[in-house]
């Protein structure tokens, strides 16, 4: 799956994408962040306070308890700041 | 609906942007964001937009088709700027077109208090002083964007 990192989340874990191989049981973005938490320490800081933590799944804002299916494509990233 | 999406690097020209919005209307309303030069009482020195390619014009335009759905919009015009911009620069143009100047308004005031928190931007701040900081969200943005 493509996993994508967006602003300081990004700048933490220090790439913006990759593609990761995801075990059967990771089935949630909420899920998909405890797993990559154990990677390293940089996905550790990137996503230590989960409350600043939003996502899209397939480009369309999702929440992080809903299970994402067969999606291609998952981002992570802090609340928006447009406009 | 005459609907114009773009998120580019370079400016606007919003002359003619609202201009090509006249078409078939009664009135047309815009807002146009542009950088402050001054942020808690910090000089600023730049403001550094970024956004998620692909997904930024799919919120976009599912935003302008909301608005369509509520107003009687005859055109909708959102142009949201990307990269590294000064102090005066031009961030976002939101314009829209109608019959009659209620739509116009209500809608382009929607759009922007939904662009604040339903499209992938995120913004960071340079200072004259060197330090630099990514923008936080605003709550009071949400609650502004969920009144509507």
């Amino acid at each position: 799956m493509q996993i994508l990192y967006f602003a300081w989340l990004r700048e933490k874990i220090g790439l913006g994408e990759e593609l990761l191989i995801l075990p059967p049981n990771v089935t949630t973005p909420r899920g998909l962040i405890t797993w990559l938490r154990a990677r390293g320490t940089n996905y550790a800081a990137g996503f230590a306070n989960e409350a600043l933590i939003r996502c899209a799944v397939d480009q369309e804002f999702c929440a992080l308890d809903a299970p994402f299916g067969a999606a291609a494509e998952i981002a992570f990233f802090p609340p928006v700041t447009g406009g | 609906m005459n609907l114009r999406i773009a998120v580019q690097e370079a400016d606007f020209d919003a002359t003619a942007e609202l201009a090509a919005l006249s078409a078939g209307a009664g009135g047309i309303a815009s807002f146009i964001g542009v950088v402050r030069g001054n942020v808690g009482g910090k000089t600023l020195a730049a403001l550094r937009l970024e956004h998620y390619p692909g997904m930024t014009e799919k919120a976009l335009e599912h935003l302008a088709d909301a608005a369509a759905a509520r107003w009687a919009l005859t055109g909708c015009t959102i142009i949201h700027r990307i990269g590294r911009l000064t102090p005066g620069q031009n961030i976002v143009l939101v314009a829209t077109a109608s019959q009659h100047r209620a739509a116009a308004l209500e809608a382009t005031a929607y759009l922007i208090d939904q662009l604040k928190t339903a499209a992938p931007f995120w913004k960071a701040e340079e200072f004259a002083d060197g330090t630099q900081a990514w923008v936080a969200a605003r709550p009071e943005d949400d609650t502004a964007a969920a009144a509507w």
